[in-house]
């Protein structure tokens, strides 16, 4: 283990330095609580570290965006969750946030404006891609990705929802890894079953669950790496894949993780 | 003179018909809460050109596209021929263009005959693609006996009327040698002339009632299935037009904000603008949806737009996995409650206080609690209708209304309210995850 140690500034700290950063990370509650993408929030920090990027984080003032309230009918709530953020954020005169989830990505980007704030939003995959192709990430040719298959799952609240589907599909390739994709992809893509509050109640009545279902067309792809790019598709595709019984051979991992791999960084 | 006056009377009657119809349609989508849509005209008449005029959206799947186009345009340039039809019928002429547009006649007549017989083959393909193939979402839960006798209906129509065109042509070519200073020469017509040996041999008279009957078969027909189509999910004929319009042209994941809402939040946050527009506060109504009348008229004109395709059935995820929700049964429902209101009003009865509602008598909540907002059903749908919009009106209502959401919602909305995050962790642990890239 590296014995680095990676800083992590608060909007706070740099405010009372009089400082302002070139992004703000917008973490999530995924990000913040959920032990397996806390992980992807490390590794995105690390590769922020590792391009020199002026970042900082909302730390204990963040607090969720209201997504999932808004989409399970609770307008009241978001609404008083936005707000809240939308003052803590104008505050601080944040002009651009990166985010890790899709759905806060979707909210804050989307959403906000007409709540008063108004932002530069994007979301990593897309953040990513641009450090690749400005060279800022150089990722060796022939790396460890080299003929690694790799297929992507579509996060709806990244692709159809705000029509992001070439950036993780980029950032894929520039690992030189075989990128192979599932039957339903793109526009098409199949829902890994957590959107719209999902993620937060069972299940309906049916004959299957649909992270099952998006496991089986994932797995068909004969890929050893399912890439997702959204904390709920991350929950989702890892429970799919356990219900299959192929954890020793097959890993799901989200787009930053494996950017700080390949850059020897986690 | 006789056939003259007949055909007026014919026409008369069906123009008060469609006319009756155009009225109940219209009233039925205002029965829906008003919604400006007046922004991005350029961008709404590009939809409209490239997704219904020019069925961009159709050839996602290209079979069935492919087999509408031919009806599509058969529809579109057939009806060239129906003007000549009325013309005819009015003035108790024969093929009056004939004369003036010379060659051109019978290179239009051929054309006609050619989308007819595409028109024909397309139809028979599509009702064994329906009744033999039987694809899936054709037999869906909510394809009961009369959405299913509904689309064989059209298919069945159609195939009829193009018959009729093509019989009506034979017996005119045949006519045209027994009786040249009657009927204007086209020729012989590539299709059509295959039908001539049928004919052939007749006498003038049962010629002419065969011509006449096919003539008068097919400009009634096609009258009455313009009266048909208003009681149909054909309807779609016309209003995919207007829908690909107004649709929505903001991000898909965008949803529609409730200014209801954000003034009550701003006034309880002490956020109120001293400079803001201080008109007699709105009365705030009714949060979300319950019936038909709460949803705007820019949903109800969608569920009169929608033809029953089934293909945003066919993407959603819970429908895919056996849930009861389908994106299609939601405008079905929201169609049929809104006709049974109208009915109800326009014979006055109690109309919207007839103790039904959309939700729970059409639309049952464990359909919408299945949604996962994924945004497939809209991507799915050719004409651009956005069956999500309902169901969140629906949820809005159950979540604000009746506090009626799944316990587990109700749990996640109380741990946003107190710990900030959906989930039961305390707001002061929420940058612990930043210790662990110290001290490795």
């Amino acid at each position: 283990m590296s014995d680095v140690t990676f800083s992590v500034p608060t909007m706070a700290e740099l405010a009372a330095k009089g400082e302002s950063p070139e992004v703000l990370f917008w973490v999530g509650c995924a990000g913040s609580f959920d032990d397996r993408y806390k992980r992807v929030t490390k590794s995105f920090v690390k590769i922020l570290h590792a391009v020199n990027i002026k970042f900082a984080v909302l730390g204990t003032e963040e607090t969720c965006t209201g997504d999932p309230a808004r989409r399970a009918g609770n307008e009241f709530l978001f609404q008083m969750q936005a707000m809240n953020n939308i003052q803590v954020l104008n505050g601080y005169g944040i002009k651009k946030v990166v985010t890790a989830c899709p759905h806060c990505f979707n909210t804050i980007k989307n959403e906000y404006p007409e709540l008063g704030g108004s932002y530069e939003v994007v979301h990593h995959s897309t953040f990513l891609q641009n450090l690749i192709s400005e060279g800022k990430i150089k990722l060796k040719e022939g790396g460890s990705f080299k003929g690694r298959k790799i297929t992507y799952h579509d996060s709806c609240y990244l692709g159809r929802a705000n029509n992001v589907y070439e950036a993780p599909r980029a950032v894929l390739e520039a690992l030189d890894a075989d990128l192979v994709e599932m039957k339903r992809c793109r526009t098409t893509g199949l829902c890994c079953g957590a959107g719209g509050g999902q993620m937060f109640k069972e299940p309906e009545k049916g004959n299957k669950d649909i992270n099952v279902a998006r496991t089986e067309e994932a797995l068909s792809t004969g890929a050893a790496t399912i890439a997702v790019a959204c904390p709920f598709c991350m929950t989702m595709m890892s429970d799919g894949v356990k219900n299959k019984e192929r954890e020793a051979d097959v890993q799901v991992k989200d787009l930053a993780e494996l950017i700080a791999e390949a850059q020897g960084l986690s | 003179m006789i056939q003259q006056i007949a055909f007026i009377i014919v026409l008369g009657a069906a123009s008060y018909f469609i006319r009756k119809r155009i009225l109940v349609i219209r009233a039925n989508i205002k029965l829906g809460k008003p919604k400006e849509i007046k922004d991005r005209g350029a961008d709404r008449m590009r939809n409209m050109l490239l997704v219904a005029f020019g069925q961009k959206k159709m050839f996602k799947r290209f079979i069935p596209a492919f087999l509408h186009f031919f009806i599509y345009i058969g529809f579109l340039i057939i009806n060239l021929e129906v003007l000549e039809f009325i013309i005819d019928g009015m003035a108790g002429t024969h093929r009056i263009f004939a004369p003036y547009l010379g060659a051109l006649y019978p290179f239009l007549m051929n054309l006609f005959e050619f989308l007819a017989v595409a028109v024909l083959v397309a139809c028979a393909i599509m009702l064994i693609r329906r009744n033999i193939i039987r694809v899936k979402r054709f037999w869906s839960a909510e394809m009961t006996a009369w959405p299913r006798l509904d689309a064989n209906l059209i298919l069945i129509t159609e195939i009829v009327l193009m018959t009729a065109i093509l019989t009506m042509n034979a017996t005119d070519q045949v006519l045209q040698t027994k009786m040249p200073e009657h009927y204007a020469a086209t020729g012989k017509l590539f299709f059509s002339a295959n039908l001539i040996p049928l004919f052939q041999n007749m006498d003038v008279v049962p010629l002419v009632i065969i011509e006449r009957f096919a003539w008068w078969f097919h400009i009634i027909g096609i009258l009455g299935f313009a009266i048909y189509v208003t009681y149909s999910k054909h309807l779609h004929i016309f209003l995919a037009f207007p829908n690909t319009y107004f649709a929505n042209l903001e991000a898909k994941g965008h949803i529609l904000n409730m200014p209801v809402v954000t003034n009550e939040v701003k006034s309880m946050l002490g956020l109120t603008d001293a400079a803001a527009p201080t008109g007699p506060p709105a009365e705030p109504g009714r949060f979300g949806a319950k019936d038909v009348n709460d949803l705007t008229w820019n949903n109800l004109l969608a569920a009169y737009s929608c033809t029953e395709c089934g293909r945003c059935t066919s993407e959603c995820p819970a429908n895919l996995t056996g849930k009861k929700l389908s994106p299609r049964k939601i405008m079905m429902d929201t169609r049929d409650r809104m006709e049974e209101v109208g009915k109800s009003l326009s014979t006055g009865g109690a109309g919207l206080g007839d103790g039904k509602t959309l939700l729970n008598d059409y639309i049952t909540k464990e359909e919408i609690n299945a949604c996962t907002s994924c945004n497939a059903c809209v991507e799915a749908c050719p004409v651009m209708i956005n069956p999500l919009e309902i169901i969140l009106e629906l949820k809005r209502y159950v979540a604000m209304e009746e506090s009626g959401s799944p316990a587990s919602w109700n749990a996640m909305f109380q741990n946003i309210e107190t710990n900030f995050a959906p989930w039961k962790f305390s707001p002061a642990d929420r940058f612990n995850w930043a210790n662990e890239l110290k001290n490795k």
